[in-house]
């Protein structure tokens, strides 16, 4: 892997965070409405306490200071403090993350491997009762609300059947149902799109090649056409890890667990912008560095990759 | 036995699932649309005497529990829930097409700026980019239905921007750009019908994504105002009961799914069909 790719990488990941995080500053900059009004009004302060508020949380200063202020911030991890409750967000998001790092991480377990199974499955025989019966199981998972297959799954395991907890964290126990809930939502992406990838695979010469050399065909699939069909859906994951994120903040809600979903929503009903920025901001610094973190990954596992628009490709 | 090959290009009447489908998208239109006929004491008759009965007994899906008739409800609650997902499919495309036509028609720096601000609000999850949209409006139905529309936008822009590139790339646009056509008479003339199959096949799969989030947000209380009975809305407040009325959230959860499973099916016979050759 060239070190002038993974630069280039680098520098790619780097901008896009930059302009997200200043999309997110403008955004909050132009809506209007004067928080320390909106946090003081209420409780009966002064004209003179309200300008002093101001001050204190830097909103007097000119926007490019402002600006500056918030980037320097944000390299060394401070999303700035809440208009609600005065808390540092950063510290906020940091005790609300680990339920729901929990739940992605175990979502996307249980969506990669009935993703890959059902993608594998469909792309061996296409067009059949097999590819049908698949990729509709896929399609479901892409299109059963998470919020309501999570109630069906409480009504039945949890209420029915008393097999597992309805609501709450903490324990494993607590973690099977909504991740599995969440991890069938994501299978349907990764499905879909290994289903394509193989089927493409499956028509290259390579294959051929070893048919013709006589390797029956079992042998030929799992070893040959599973490898190259692999790297893809790294980056299938990596894309559609945007759905796990905000799936999570859903799934969280429908069995009571604490995280970051009821951060957000509480803060978007209170209008904390603060809050909500540093939420969407760390978003998408995850999105980033798992997108980042799979390209890296593909280019070292397929070296016709790493060429780029302007090399020849030497196989 | 394993196929090796590829399978041919279909039209769309000659998929099954796809026409079914579409008639289904028809049937809940056609019932939200005509629910002021069909359920005419409207969706908040409460009466509580009849609270929380099952379908047979409390009309044909059942009561809730201030008794309030769930098919009632289901199809009154059509028109917000299609209603907001049509708004947000129009702001999708609204502002979506015109970027990724322009971009890709253009080229040059003004692709790559466009593209660079298409990157950076995709590096945003989706639903929390609408979720941080709403934030910024306000809550309430417009803005979810907006907020919904803006976080897909960007992903409909890049498919119009590589739609309108791949038509770039034909010679009869050299041939326009040789006699001197302008990129906007390019545009409108070459680009825009040869690249519609596609695009308006990704506005189908779009529609099941917006109808699937923006009842999520109302879920989360986020968008219209308790009591209405938008589909999400719905299954917020069925789930509180949910041991003993299962079927006050079970109809809106099974119509929801089977909406944005036709508008995703239709989504993919559309592109099976309208593959470009």
């Amino acid at each position: 892997m060239t070190a002038r790719y993974v630069g280039r990488r680098l520098l790619q990941s780097a901008f896009v965070l930059w302009l997200a995080a200043t999309l997110a500053f403008v955004a909050v900059q132009l809506t209007p409405g004067d928080p320390a009004q909106a946090l003081l009004a209420a409780s009966g302060a002064t004209s003179d306490e309200i300008a002093e508020r101001r001050a204190q949380l830097g909103l007097d200063d000119p926007f490019p200071v402002q600006y500056v202020r918030y980037l320097l911030d944000l390299t060394q991890g401070d999303l700035g403090r809440s208009w609600l409750h005065g808390r540092k967000v950063a510290r906020m998001i940091l005790e609300q993350l680990p339920p729901t790092a929990a739940l992605a991480l175990a979502a996307t377990v249980v969506g990669v491997f009935m993703g890959l199974s059902l993608g594998v499955l469909a792309a061996l025989r296409p067009s059949t009762w097999l590819d049908t019966v698949a990729t509709t199981v896929a399609v479901l998972g892409l299109s059963v609300p998470t919020y309501w297959s999570g109630m069906l799954a409480i009504f039945l395991f949890s209420l029915r059947l008393g097999w597992l907890p309805a609501t709450g964290e903490g324990t494993l126990r607590h973690l099977i149902l909504p991740a599995a809930v969440l991890g069938f939502g994501f299978s349907g992406s990764v499905a879909r799109l290994v289903r394509a990838r193989v089927v493409e695979v499956m028509e290259e010469p390579f294959v051929l090649a070893a048919r013709a050399r006589g390797l029956p065909s079992r042998r030929v699939v799992f070893v040959h056409v599973l490898r190259a069909a692999l790297a893809p859906a790294l980056t299938v994951v990596a894309l559609q890890f945007g759905f796990l994120l905000g799936g999570a903040v859903v799934t969280e809600s429908v069995f009571a667990r604490r995280g970051l979903g009821k951060l957000a929503v509480e803060a978007i009903l209170w209008r904390d912008l603060p809050v909500v920025r540093g939420v969407v901001v760390c978003g998408a610094l995850v999105y980033v560095l798992v997108n980042l973190a799979a390209d890296l990954a593909h280019a070292w596992l397929d070296p016709r990759l790493r060429a780029g628009a302007d090399a020849d490709v030497r196989l | 036995m394993i196929q090796w090959g590829s399978a041919p290009r279909r039209p769309l009447v000659r998929q099954p699932a796809a026409v079914l489908a579409l008639l289904w998208l028809v049937l809940v239109g056609l019932g939200a649309g005509l629910a002021p006929s069909l359920a005419p004491h409207g969706a908040v008759a409460a009466d509580t005497d009849r609270g929380l009965q099952p379908p047979g007994m409390g009309g044909p899906l059942g009561t809730d529990l201030l008794g309030r008739d769930v098919l009632a409800r289901l199809l009154w609650g059509g028109r917000w829930t299609l209603g907001m997902g049509a708004l947000a499919l129009a702001v999708d495309v609204g502002l979506g097409l015109p970027l990724g036509l322009v971009a890709g028609t253009l080229g040059g720096w003004v692709e790559a700026a466009l593209m660079r601000l298409v990157d950076a609000l995709l590096a945003f999850p989706g639903l929390l980019l609408a979720m941080a949209v709403v934030a910024l409006l306000g809550a309430g139905t417009g803005s979810v239905a907006v907020a919904v529309g803006l976080a897909t936008a960007p992903a409909y822009a890049r498919v119009a921007r590589s739609a309108a590139r791949e038509v770039r790339a034909q010679p009869y646009v050299d041939a326009a750009r040789a006699v001197g056509c302008t990129p906007w008479r390019i545009l409108v003339r070459h680009v825009l019908p040869n690249a519609a199959g596609p695009l308006v096949a990704f506005a189908a799969t779009q529609l099941g994504w917006v109808l699937l989030n923006g009842a999520a947000l109302n879920f989360l209380g986020l968008g219209v105002r308790p009591g209405i009975p938008e589909w999400g809305a719905m299954l917020a407040e069925g789930r509180a009961y949910l041991r003993d009325g299962p079927w006050v959230s079970t109809f809106p959860g099974l119509v929801l799914t089977l909406t944005v499973l036709a508008a995703n099916v239709v989504g993919d016979g559309l592109q099976e069909a309208l593959r470009p050759h």
